[in-house]
């Protein structure tokens, strides 16, 4: 359950829209299921209390909406940010990618975002809807009488569990508290695998990176994806594939990607939330992070509008390409 | 499609001995785009320049691939042959198949087939190579020196004298610098001020010459030949050209209690004043920290007294906009503080002193009207300790000190040991130091007539501890030949503090793109061959903002300077490199990565408006490329996410062409 | 049957201003490396795009070597310190996907360094020859 209310967004929303600091509303609402939220668009008070949806299940980052909507929108947008979201939306800023003065941000309060694999994972497919308000989660499905009865922490999804910051960096007005960054363990996957031999890697990456159907989905809900015409779109780019062709295809879009987004990349884990391989996409990026970190210091993409990621600066006495693996050799 | 010739060059048989080049041409024959191919014992030769042109006439040629030595050899010639024939000259493209083929493969079917791939990547090139042209900028015929010391003094005359309008910019009231607080100059001992002040003069009165005293740069925008700069004048709440400089308001001035900046804080001036007498401008300035009447409005003696009524409590800062052609950079140095060096106890005594406030003690200007008396007491001293090597050629540990060595401190304590001796016989003087430089003309003989003729006292070693003691300075130090422990008991305690480059120049780089090292020095192009010159083009180095220097070295650089700065402002227009980046505007995010790698400033964003694809409109932020700043490194491509950014003659494709040629 | 010996194919980006004249000096004085190295020029190592070494072996490269002048004296000032830090990262980046290591390289060699060209190149390559052909990244397409 979510600390702050559905209602509560609604009726802040309403107000917004009523005393004109906003004129439309970036929110999450329903789906094909109730697990299936979409992010939609309202200009009024009837479609928000009609559609307007905050639950367990609106893990959507909406700060790349914000690059399209706030060049359609006349006045204000509202978006109603999480804690990692915020991040992102520093860092759209710090790319100048929308003008802050066209948006409303209001943080949220997050406990955290249920994974539905996981809630299948118990109740089994079949899912009619989710109650999230209470206690614990209330899954219907067609199969059973009684709603079964979930533990939420049971089903949180795996960036949540990792959670690394609570903090709000950004906003225009805060529901709840403004949060702490936290101790995360987020690193402890990217470390299991750095352990393992090149030969391991190399059988994992392809069980993972073989399912890609190069949906794009990754690209699509990345925030920090926007560029205008991406590079595997564009015929003179001399990597324009739409879908891979081979093995090596998906390989070479996942690091072309990661790369491309290294030091940009929040780390808000859209990429494998949406994935429908699960290809724990998000391993890529934490590579880069925590690589950049060790090599050059802790850096947070997104923690404040401006700062200079690694990758577009440098000191005279950083180590060596070939140095990057020295003190990692137990697998040479 | 393009139409490809490939000529093929034996180079004597320094290509053919061990490359088959009939085969060579052979084979590219058939690569896509080629209609031509030849080969020939001299391409370079004025026989087969002819050839080529020839060549492009009968096969109505768009592209030229060259089988030959090194393009950094002579890819200049076959560019200018293209350009004979009517050709675009970077529709050219050299495959090495001499130094990375011919030389260094001994075998002729290696050689070959190597020599076949080479020419492929190239003709792989040529095919996407597009005619690329220079751009073309106007210069702005005027020059700014920043920086008014003797560096920037020789830098403007000498502009100045070449016809072309200078601005010399000085953050102090007046411009002289480091030089005015001189006493005597090493090794022949003239008088500073009597050949600083004349050259001031100079400036003052040249008429292309604008002194911009009390001003500081606050804003640099634009490039080579085109440069925007704003310069912030502070207010000196005198009217400049109303002042007279007559003095009587310094005199009448009751607040006299300010340390004087000029004299190192060793005596006190009023809170109006002119640094020295010989200031240009000769003109008062209010120091608004200390005026009573500009912190409480109480007082206003100074407006009273000055018949010209030049006082002006109300004035504001003022900023000046130029355009300048070139910059010229003469931000100089600063002795180091001595605030971590308590071993020598230069906050503790006011006896100890650094050799600049030892200047001042001697200079017949300064305040002790050059009678060399202690700081404290005012008694003649009779024994003075020179320490040499205070905070120059630190080990980078200790975190005090610069690791550099400061050049100059060895010639001018040789120079006030010898002075102190000539003028006072009875005074006994010792020099400390690590080794003693004197890399100069007359520079060694003046310090042998020292030690020889006036008997002062070098000893190998380091001073270990300075301790205030009664009236007497107890030197402790070693000396390293006799190895001995020496005790002395010193009136004064000169210390030989390294120089650092004045504080503004960081900043200061900061506006003009242009490079520093660690220690703040400013980077010259090169530092063998274009050693006044930053590489940032357009921006140039005078004296000691790029290393230490004594004063014959900062004259000979600031003309050296100046030379370059005319020989940039003699032209009317600047051709550039066309192999320079390029922002593809419908694929730009506008997200600044390219801006940030970019080291020289060349990137600037624009707001447009686009078209989308769902047919609105909308305004956008893009990145725009300077073709006259950039030099094409290319670390904007890599950085650009979108790959909006490319570099012209070094395209993506391009490259990615030769990697498929080669890879083939 | 004859086995045929494994010749790596191996593609070199060097920098207009130190290794590309470094390689030239390497030829003036006739000093020897393996035929399988192929050089292209770039204006400085900075220009090169992860996007070109990860073409390179889906072409069938065996290795790839990035060569710059050393840090601190880069023709453009910082290029080759941006090229540390980029090829730094995609180079572990590789080898966390279980790439081999030893088939990317980035040296830094100057004008003056002919004789570590050569020497570069010849070791390169031998490193190379001993992984055997690049199994793990390359285009299943060009493969006859």
């Amino acid at each position: 359950m979510q600390k702050v209310s559905q209602q509560q967004l609604i009726d802040k929303a309403v107000s917004l829209l009523a005393d004109g600091t906003v004129s439309c509303v970036l929110g999450w609402t329903k789906g094909e299921f109730d697990y299936d939220i979409t992010p939609a668009l309202f200009t009024d008070e009837a479609s928000l209390r009609q559609g307007f949806v905050w639950n367990d299940f609106c893990g959507a980052n909406f700060s790349k909406y914000l690059v399209a909507k706030t060049r359609k929108c006349e006045g204000k947008i509202l978006v109603f940010l999480k804690p990692c979201d915020t991040y992102s939306f520093n860092q759209l800023l710090t790319e100048h990618r929308f003008d802050r003065e066209k948006v409303y941000a209001v943080g949220i309060p997050c406990e955290g975002m249920a994974d539905i694999d996981k809630v299948k994972a118990i109740c089994g497919d079949g899912i009619s809807s989710i109650d999230c308000n209470g206690e614990k989660m209330a899954v219907q499905t067609i199969y059973e009488d009684a709603p079964v009865q979930v533990d939420a922490s049971s089903v949180l999804a795996e960036r949540c569990i990792n959670c690394k910051s609570k903090k709000h960096v950004a906003y225009d007005e805060l529901m709840g508290d403004e949060g702490d960054v936290i101790d995360s363990a987020r690193f402890d996957e990217v470390a299991k695998l750095e352990a393992m031999t090149p030969d391991e890697r190399f059988t994992f990456w392809q069980n993972e990176l073989s399912r890609c159907i190069r949906c794009n989905a990754c690209r699509d809900a990345c925030p920090a994806c926007t560029c205008e015409v991406c590079v595997f779109n564009n015929p003179k780019s001399g990597v324009e594939n739409k879908s891979p062709a081979n093995s090596f295809e998906e390989k070479m879009f996942h690091i072309i990607r990661a790369f491309h987004v290294a030091g940009r990349c929040t780390d808000c884990g859209e990429c494998s939330r949406v994935c429908p391989q699960n290809i724990p996409l998000h391993l890529l990026n934490r590579k880069f992070i925590k690589d950049m970190n060790e090599c050059y210091g802790e850096y947070q993409a997104g923690a404040e509008v401006g700062s200079r990621a690694p990758l577009v600066n440098y000191t005279t006495d950083d180590l060596e390409p070939g140095e990057v693996f020295n003190g990692r050799d137990s697998d040479a | 499609m393009q139409r490809i010739g490939v000529f093929v060059c034996w180079c004597g048989s320094n290509i053919a001995g061990t490359v088959d080049v009939k085969a060579v041409a052979e084979a590219l024959k058939a690569e896509p785009g080629v209609v031509f191919s030849t080969d020939y014992q001299y391409m370079c030769s004025q026989a087969g320049q002819d050839m080529i042109k020839e060549s492009v006439r009968e096969h109505k040629l768009t592209g030229i691939v060259i089988c030959s030595c090194s393009p950094r050899m002579h890819e200049a010639t076959f560019r200018k042959t293209a350009a004979a024939a009517g050709l675009n000259p970077y529709m050219v493209e050299i495959a090495n198949i001499r130094e990375q083929c011919s030389w260094v493969h001994k075998e002729m079917p290696i050689g070959t087939e190597k020599a076949i791939i080479l020419g492929k990547a190239a003709v792989a090139k040529v095919n996407l190579n597009t005619p690329l042209t220079p751009g073309e900028s106007p210069v702005t015929k005027r020059a700014l020196v920043i920086g008014g010391g003797i560096a920037g003094i020789q830098t403007a005359l000498d502009i100045a004298d070449a016809g072309f309008p200078v601005d010399i910019v000085e953050k102090k009231p007046t411009i002289g610098g480091k030089m005015a607080q001189l006493d005597k100059t090493f090794p022949t001992l003239d008088c500073a001020a009597c050949i600083l002040t004349p050259k001031m003069v100079d400036v003052a009165q040249h008429e292309k010459i604008r002194i911009f005293s009390y001003s500081e740069v606050s804003e640099v925008k634009g490039f080579v030949g085109n440069f925007d700069v704003t310069i912030k004048k502070h207010a000196r709440y005198v009217k400049e050209d109303v002042c007279t400089g007559c003095g009587a308001c310094v005199e009448k001035c009751p607040m006299k209690k300010v340390p004087n900046e000029f004299n190192l804080g060793m005596d006190n001036r009023p809170a109006i004043y002119i640094p020295f007498a010989q200031a240009v401008p000769k003109v008062a300035t209010i120091d608004p920290n200390a005026c009573n009447m500009l912190k409480n409005g109480k007082c206003g003696l100074c407006a009273r007294v000055c018949t010209a009524g030049a006082i002006d409590y109300k004035q504001q800062d003022e900023y000046i906009q130029e355009k300048y052609g070139a910059i010229v950079v003469a931000t100089g140095f600063n002795p180091i503080s001595m605030d971590k060096f308590d071993e020598f106890a230069y906050n503790q005594s006011k006896d100890v002193i650094t050799s600049l406030e030892f200047e001042r003690l001697t200079n017949a200007a300064g305040p002790t009207a050059g009678k060399l008396l202690r700081p404290s007491d005012g008694k003649h001293p009779h024994t003075i300790v020179f320490v040499q090597c205070v905070g120059s050629r630190c080990d980078s540990c200790a975190q005090k000190g610069k690791e550099y060595c400061s050049k100059i401190c060895c010639m001018y304590t040789a120079k006030h040991a010898m002075l102190t001796r000539d003028k006072y016989p009875d005074t006994e003087v010792y020099v400390f130091y690590i080794d003693v430089r004197t890399p100069g003309k007359s520079f060694d003989e003046f310090y042998r007539r020292a030690v020889e003729e006036y008997d002062v006292h070098y000893i190998k070693g380091m001073v270990g501890k300075v301790t205030p003691q009664g009236d007497k300075l107890k030197v402790q130090a070693s000396d390293l030949l006799s190895n001995k422990q020496l005790h002395i008991d010193a009136d004064l305690v000169v210390l030989a503090a390294a120089i650092e480059p004045d504080k503004s120049a960081r900043p200061l780089a900061t506006m003009l793109t242009a490079s520093m090292d660690t220690n703040d020095f400013f980077t010259e192009a090169h530092p063998k061959l274009r050693p006044v010159e930053s590489p940032t083009a357009g921006v140039f180095l005078s004296g000691t903002c790029q290393g230490p220097k004594d004063i014959p070295e900062t004259v000979s650089q600031a003309g050296a300077a100046a030379s370059k700065v005319i020989g940039l402002l003699a032209k009317d227009k600047l051709k550039g490199n066309p192999c320079v980046a390029h922002s593809n505007e419908q694929m730009c995010n506008g997200c600044s990565s390219c801006e940030r790698v970019c080291p020289y400033g060349a990137i600037t964003y624009e707001d447009k408006e686009f078209r989308m694809p769902d047919r609105t409109t909308a305004i956008r932020r893009v990145a725009a490329v300077n073709p006259a700043v950039c030099q094409g490194c290319g670390a904007c491509t890599v950085a650009c996410p979108s790959g909006a950014m490319d570099l012209r003659g070094f395209m993506n494709e391009q490259i990615m062409a030769e990697v498929d040629a080669i890879c083939k | 049957m004859q086995v045929k010996e494994f010749k790596p194919l191996i593609v070199a980006f060097c920098c207009n201003w130190c290794s590309y004249a470094g390689a030239d000096l390497a030829g003036n004085n006739r000093l020897n490396y393996p035929a399988e190295v192929k050089i292209i020029r770039v204006p400085c190592s900075c220009r090169v795009n992860p996007m070109f070494i990860l073409r390179a072996f889906q072409r069938g490269a065996d290795g790839v070597i990035l060569c710059g002048c050393h840090p601190g004296d880069c023709h453009y000032t910082s290029g080759n310190y941006y090229t540390r830090r980029r090829m730094a990262m995609l180079f572990s980046m590789l080898d966390f996907l279980g790439i081999e290591r030893e088939r990317t390289r980035v040296e830094w060699v100057s004008a003056a360094e002919g004789a570590k060209f050569s020497a570069v190149m010849t070791d390169f390559a031998a490193t190379v020859k001993a992984l055997g052909e690049n199994k793990r990244l390359e285009d299943l397409r060009c493969k006859k």
